[in-house]
């Protein structure tokens, strides 16, 4: 068993262009399910639509990759319109039922035959990333530069220094927007709806934007992760909602940095379980499973992790019991 | 009294590990006893194929459509400018039916059958062994089409969609019962449905004990699950005062953990329940039953009249009716809330076990996620029919059934269940409460 190979490979999951999106889509979700109260089941559907936006503009139509972002950001605009108009009215869990079929329905618009030209069927989407790499304002060196397991390409150095930046930009608007009068009201509707209506707040109106702002983050999550790689259907499944929910519910629901450390300690986790069982089982140390066995023991315990956080610490590595994240 | 309640609530905590405990090691035993070696994974989405060349005396003939079905659900495509043709599909060691769509050949041609033995040249079975790759070839010729009338499609969609519908409603009756009684909406339900069709495996196929004992089995099997999970899971969660969201984000880690202990066992591949690809009986044109799909439905209607009676007639159907309706208010009058919830997980589990045979034998075959694929469609019929309302549940069943399957005669196979899926949000949109919801459910 070589522990360093393994701790290498953790560590370098670190900095993968998917760990960047899913840090987004977690801060998004926490402006949804942290900070408004929104059951957001449909955190992969918001995903999809981001990447997909992203790629399709510059397959389909040749747009430059700045646009085709700015695409992938209104398609989420327009998706969270379409999922808030019916359901912000209602209790809850209806959100939660309608946004995970909307997600849904997404995804197999995206997978049908039917429109295979455009959205590439169950192969995804691939060969966008040209116009995005000539843009790279790095130095030419080739090979991969860089330190240790963080040793990266030019053009994977682009793709992290990119997802970074937005991640930074988010997390200072996020901050800004939470300490704002606009959050206090948002946190206001989280603790109890009627109150804020009774201060004659539009509380339906606050609730939409909260899911425009949120949706967009986590767009913004989708179009990163596309960045670095394809665009594949069976990536936005219903099951990459609710590891991202684990990952928010870890580091914490209603906090600024609990999202981030949340889907990083996720990634590096998971990376770690990983490549650590498949190892241990070679080794003969977990005798009654199989190398794929030890693969699925990874989910059971993220599934097993998710039920123990919300049961015994809902409020995460990094909320507080007073900021009760559960209120209803 | 300060110490006494931390006494308490130690007590509590202690209780609710060690119910986790036992649950786990449950499952570990069920494991232990279940060690058949597993078949090789097929990752999701993994790209094995289905191709083939149309071709007409050597001329090869673009845009004909073809249908390939099997595990996966139904896929068309066209033949491009070369005549080829290629589908993905998600399993190998599997069958697929490959369908040459006659109408959109040139004008008096068809698929011809050399032997003259064969009634629907134009449709083939194949199957996708271990190398995950196949080839399927139509003898192309002048000849007359072996078409389907539009109402022969017509009534065995409707057929099918009934089949399916009532399938649905053992599935969905369990789930609407538990949110009226508990406010749980259990993602976990999902895998109650696949826990029936795997003891069904267990006992059909593993012991193996005739298909007849072993159903009856897999459903008393389930019925103790259900009860497991409430004593074990869900009624120290209920002592604990966790909220309806809490519990909800609980019952999706369970759903995890359950899907991925069943992956361990089971593989990720699809096995097969005896009898699952039985002769068909010709109705009447082309419209075709088989033996199973009158059993399916016989059983589901049995069982869904028999549970009717039993909510309507019997002592413990009226309580929990009246939990329903309002929990503090049957707690008051007398009713043991905790005696009737359980009853209420005993009777959801059997149900979705029994649904999770019969869906078994309509897909057909078990899989590790094949719950988890008709989750949604059974939300979508229960917030249909109206949230914690049983008869709800088995009016949205037989909506949404007929909807997916008759919807296809129109749009894409592979876009089926996004008609189910949209008029659940269409009908939030309308009626949120459902159709035979009430006003104030929806808060």
């Amino acid at each position: 068993m070589d522990i360093l190979q393994i701790l290498s490979n953790t560590a370098a999951q670190i900095l993968n262009p998917t760990t960047i999106g899913f840090v987004l889509a977690a801060i998004g979700l926490a402006v949804h399910f942290g900070f408004t109260g929104l059951l957001n089941m449909g955190v992969a559907g918001f995903m999809a639509v981001g990447a997909y936006g992203f790629a399709i503009s510059i397959l389909t139509f040749g747009l430059p990759w700045w646009v085709g972002a700015l695409i992938g950001i209104a398609a989420a605009v327009v998706f969270a319109l379409i999922l808030g108009i019916p359901t912000l009215r209602l209790r809850g869990d209806y959100l939660a039922v309608v946004t995970i079929a909307a997600a849904e329905v997404v995804r197999l618009l995206f997978l049908t035959t039917a429109f295979r030209d455009v959205t590439g069927s169950a192969d995804g989407l691939s060969g966008f990333h040209t116009d995005f790499r000539a843009s790279n304002p790095l130095p030419a060196f080739s090979g991969n530069v860089g330190f240790g397991p963080w040793s990266y390409s030019r053009d994977q150095w682009w793709v992290i220094i990119v997802g970074t930046a937005v991640v930074v930009v988010v997390l200072l608007f996020v901050w800004a927007l939470m300490r704002s009068p606009w959050g206090r009201v948002i946190k206001g509707i989280r603790e109890d709806e009627d109150a804020v209506r009774a201060l004659g707040k539009n509380v339906f109106s606050f609730k939409m934007q909260a899911l425009v702002v949120g949706g967009v983050i986590i767009a913004l999550g989708g179009i990163v992760t596309a960045m670095g790689t394809n665009v594949n259907p069976n990536v936005y499944v219903t099951s990459q909602t609710f590891y991202i929910w684990t990952a928010l519910l870890l580091g914490g629901a209603a906090t600024i940095f609990g999202p981030v450390l949340g889907a990083v300690l996720f990634w590096v986790v998971r990376a770690f379980l990983s490549n650590l069982l498949p190892a241990l089982v070679d080794i003969g140390a977990l005798p009654f499973l199989s190398g794929e066995q030890s693969q699925m023991l990874v989910f059971v315990l993220i599934g097993a992790a998710l039920m123990l956080l919300v049961i015994f610490r809902p409020q995460g590595i990094l909320g507080s019991r007073k900021e009760l994240t559960f209120v209803k | 009294m300060l110490n006494q309640r931390s006494t308490l609530v130690l007590a509590r905590r202690r209780r609710l590990g060690t119910a986790l405990i036992a649950i786990a090691g449950v499952l570990f035993a069920i494991w232990a006893t279940m060690s058949a070696p597993a078949p090789a994974h097929s990752a999701e989405g993994d790209p094995y194929r289905v191709s083939g060349n149309v071709q007409l005396e050597g001329e090869p003939l673009p845009g004909i459509g073809i249908t390939v079905d099997g595990p996966g659900g139904a896929q068309t495509t066209e033949t491009d400018a070369e005549g080829k043709w290629s589908v993905a599909v998600p399993e190998r060691n599997a069958d697929y039916v490959v369908t040459l769509d006659e109408p959109t050949l040139p004008e008096g041609i068809a698929v011809v059958d050399e032997t003259g033995a064969d009634e629907t040249p134009n449709v083939k079975e194949v199957h996708v062994g271990p190398g995950g790759r196949v080839s399927v070839n139509f003898f192309i010729g002048a000849g007359e089409r072996h078409t389907t009338s539009f109402f022969d499609q017509l009534v065995e969609r409707v057929i099918n969609g009934l089949n399916f519908g009532l399938m649905l409603a053992l599935a969905s009756i369990g789930l609407s019962l538990v949110y009226g009684t508990t406010g749980i909406s259990n993602f976990a339900h999902a895998e109650m449905v696949t826990f029936g069709a795997l003891m069904a495996y267990l006992f059909a196929v593993v012991i193996p004990w005739p298909i007849w004992v072993a159903i009856p089995i897999a459903v008393a099997a389930s019925a103790a699950f259900g009860y497991l999970l409430d004593a074990g899971l869900w009624r120290p969660l209920r002592r604990k005062g966790l909220g309806l969201v809490q519990l909800m984000i609980v019952s999706i880690g369970l759903s995890l953990v359950l899907r991925y202990v069943f992956q361990m066992f089971i593989g990720g591949g699809t096995i097969q329940l005896p009898g699952s690809v039985p002769e068909s009986l010709q109705l009447f044109g082309s419209v075709r039953l088989t033996a199973v799909d009158l059993a399916s439905m016989a059983t589901s209607i049995v069982v869904i009249v028999a549970f009717a009676i039993w909510l309507q007639r019997s002592r413990i159907g009226k309580a929990t009716r009246a939990v329903s309706d309002n929990p503090s208010l049957a707690a008051a009058s007398g009713i043991d809330v905790d005696r009737v919830v359980r009853v209420v997980w005993i009777v959801s589990g059997a149900l979705a076990g029994l649904g999770g045979v019969l869906w078994a034998y309509f897909r057909p075959g078990i899989k590790w996620d094949m719950g988890t694929s008709i989750l949604l469609l059974i939300f979508a019929a229960v917030i249909l029919g109206g949230l914690g309302t049983a008869y709800g549940a088995l009016v949205g069943s037989l909506i949404v059934g007929l909807l997916v399957e008759v919807s296809s005669l129109w749009i894409p196979a592979d876009l089926k269940y996004v008609a189910a899926l949209v008029i659940l949000i269409l009908i939030l949109l309308f009626r949120p409460q459902g159709i035979l919801g009430r006003r104030e459910r929806i808060g």
